[in-house]
């Protein structure tokens, strides 16, 4: 019995030692880092001393203020690459407090936004959603008084299609549609939108997984507006993209990344932002941007029920710091609307004309608005009949798994009752 | 054994190994891309400058750590007055169990978001202020996770022979000093079971989390989710390689221990029904 009690005391004891020591570890884990943190704030600071309002921002200080920021992931600096941690800077600047959280796409935050379970103070929609946002009377007008650094957006982001009059969004970021192509394996430049629909390049196109995206390009290669309500060229829109499906490759979003740079694909359309990664890794890639091209903005705006309205304009002001917003560009790689910011990019980033073209370039380009709710359904139900078009084995694939689970749920109900027949007819004759 | 029982052994550990040794080698990646293209560890670096995720990590833990906790202390205390029920009541209350287990995540999810949401605006018109945030996720962590406790406690409980408590009484233990001594003893492993169970599905969870987190906090899941727009950081990578090894460095400790133990109670003369070794 004493024995017993002792190994099972060691065996406690060590087990209780080793949990004990793991929680330790992996709680201190923030903790032992957090001076390093620090230190590296430290040498930031000591890097570049931007001169900011200090009368204007310390309007908050010690009020104990805390702003709710909602914005796409990895789309704010977090102090990589020797560049600025936004949240931090303004944070010690301010003393008002940000609690910053992401949302993956424009639907997902408009749900967190009208279940009205949590209520936010800025926000990062993209241009559809933001003429949807205003329809729905989600987000409030601004004071533009309160943010002075408005001043250094260029002119010609004013007054966007999704924003007419200008009254509730800040453009954050923007960037146009473009065609990445394999230059090297292609062998001469693209000059056109038809090329995605070169039988030459069959079974090495991507397309867009996304119907928006996907339709804007059949649409554009028409000619037609990418904001049409008009069902005809939805139509003649769709029937292209079913000619061209036979010779895509795949559909995809994120994958276009992986087959882009392994030279799996050739030819594909996305952000132009992303082409920059994408080139990094596979110096063949070029770009085109067609001129009727998709321009995409995202901007800052403010929702009804935002507690602390100054304070969000405060942190929108300071997002407009020339200083933060290049350092934001240059870690984001979208194309930054603040005129101020972009003269102190890098050369190299500055003059590229795909992320700063001239003026004349983007007045071809157009930009989305919110669709009607019966437009949304019927484009819907066109990409899902051109995603669909081969696959006839819907068909008979249903029927025959139903009757095949039936059979099986037969065959065992048989099965079952044969063996407690059997099972009552045994225990008869033992009876007997 | 065979060589077709080896090579299906071969292939299931690949399948199921794989995923994390590519994740735990690009985590040492020089580029953002998917090809290797040299060593480093600056992921390692720079997550642990990135406040952002440090403290998506520090809520996961927390999250997880405190609803494990409280569910397994509700759903022991569940599972005991559950075995005592008479067979028609505990079999309702048995499936009302199973109910959370079968129903799809996002159910739950929305279900509990409306709840709160309903909550909030009932206690706003009493002029309670009441934020989505810790509360709400722990809440809806504990109530995924009490199931899975009362699951792993019940079995053990039903094992549980009935005379051993009484023996305990009969030999002077008072009825609580019965209960920790032999029933908390005998379902001790059923007990610490559900706790790594809840911990895992609770760490694990990004569903039930997305609708219920609030604006002040984000678990890793959530954060990594809205990682979309621009490629996934391979920070995250870095930071699931060292949640990884964590992890792994517990597991093999704890059963090494128990290996060890097994052994000496083996040497021992005593036969022991093995509750706490297992």
């Amino acid at each position: 019995m004493e024995r017993r009690c002792c190994t099972l005391m060691i065996y406690k004891n060590k087990i209780k030692h080793i949990v004990v020591w793991a929680m330790v570890l992996i709680m201190a884990l923030p903790l032992f880092l957090s001076p390093m943190q620090a230190a590296a704030e430290t040498s930031h600071a000591g890097k570049k001393v931007p001169a900011y309002d200090q009368k204007y921002y310390s309007r908050f200080k010690g009020k104990d203020v805390e702003i709710n920021v909602y914005n796409w992931g990895e789309y704010l600096s977090t102090g990589e690459d020797g560049l600025m941690d936004i949240n931090a800077e303004f944070e010690k600047l301010t003393g008002i407090k940000v609690n910053y959280s992401n949302y993956e796409t424009n639907e997902g935050m408009y749900a967190k936004l009208k279940s009205g379970a949590n209520s936010y103070d800025v926000i990062f929609p993209s241009d559809y959603m933001i003429s949807r946002l205003i329809q729905e009377k989600m987000i409030q007008p601004l004071n533009y008084d309160n943010i002075p650094n408005f001043k250094y957006i260029g002119k010609e982001f004013l007054y966007p299609a999704y924003d007419p009059k200008n009254l509730y969004s800040v453009p954050y970021m923007w960037g146009r549609v473009c065609i990445i192509y394999n230059k090297k394996l292609i062998g001469h430049e693209i000059h056109s939108v038809d090329e995605l629909w070169n039988a030459k390049y069959a079974d090495k196109i991507l397309m867009f997984k996304n119907s928006r995206d996907a339709f804007a390009l059949a649409l554009e290669k028409l000619g037609y507006d990418i904001n049409t309500e008009n069902r005809k060229e939805l139509d003649q829109a769709a029937e292209l993209l079913k000619q061209q499906k036979p010779l895509v490759q795949a559909y995809v979003m994120d994958q276009i990344f992986d087959k882009m740079q392994r030279n799996e694909a050739l030819i594909a359309p996305y952000y132009i932002g992303d082409y920059y990664i994408m080139k990094e890794v596979n110096p063949d890639l070029e770009a085109f941007i067609p001129q009727n091209t998709n321009i995409y903005y995202d901007a800052m705006c403010i929702p009804s029920d935002s507690a602390h309205k100054e304070a969000a304009e405060m942190y929108i002001n300071f997002l407009n710091e020339p200083q933060v917003a290049a350092d934001n560009a240059a870690f984001i790689m979208y194309s930054s609307p603040n005129s101020e910011a972009v003269k102190l990019l890098d050369d190299e980033i500055r003059e590229d004309k795909n992320l700063y073209p001239p003026k004349e370039e983007l007045k071809n380009t157009q930009a989305f608005v919110n669709l009607s709710e019966e437009t949304n359904l019927y484009v819907d139900q066109l990409w899902t009949d051109v995603l669909s078009q081969d696959d006839a084995y819907l068909d008979w694939v249903m029927p025959v798994f139903v009757l095949f689970s039936v059979l099986v749920l037969l065959i065992n109900s048989i099965r079952k009752r044969r063996k407690k027949e059997m099972n009552n007819a045994g225990r008869r004759k033992n009876d007997k | 054994m065979k060589w077709y029982s080896k090579t299906y052994i071969g292939v299931f550990l690949a399948f199921l190994y794989l995923p994390i040794m590519t994740l735990i080698i690009f985590s040492f990646n020089d580029t953002k891309g998917r090809t290797f293209t040299g060593f480093t560890i600056k992921w390692f670096v720079q997550l642990f400058h990135d406040a952002a995720a440090l403290d998506a990590l520090w809520t996961t833990i927390v999250v997880a750590l405190v609803s494990s906790v409280i569910a397994t202390i509700m759903g022991t205390a569940a599972a005991i007055g559950l075995e005592k029920m008479d067979t028609k009541l505990k079999a309702v209350v048995m499936n009302l169990t199973y109910i959370p287990i079968i129903n799809p995540e996002i159910i739950t999810g929305v279900s509990f978001m409306l709840l709160f949401v309903t909550a909030k605006k009932w206690l706003a018109t009493m002029g309670i202020d009441f934020q989505f945030g810790w509360a709400t996720l722990i809440l809806a962590h504990i109530t995924f996770n009490v199931p899975y406790v009362i699951l792993n406690v019940l079995p053990k409980l039903r094992q549980l022979d009935q005379s051993l408590v009484e023996a305990a009484m009969d030999l002077g233990c008072n009825p609580m000093q019965a209960f920790l001594k032999v029933t908390i003893h005998e379902i001790k492993s059923g007990i610490v079971a559900g706790f790594l169970m809840s911990l895992t599905f609770s760490m694990d969870d990004f569903v039930v989390s997305y609708f219920t987190t609030g604006a002040k906090h984000q678990t890793l899941s959530v954060m990594i989710y809205a990682m979309t727009k621009k490629r996934i950081s391979p920070e995250i990578n870095a930071l699931s390689t060292v949640i990884f090894i964590a992890v792994l460095a517990v597991l093999v400790s704890v059963n090494l221990l128990e290996r060890r133990n097994e052994k000496r109670l083996k040497q021992g003369s005593l036969k022991w029904k093995g509750g706490a070794a297992r």
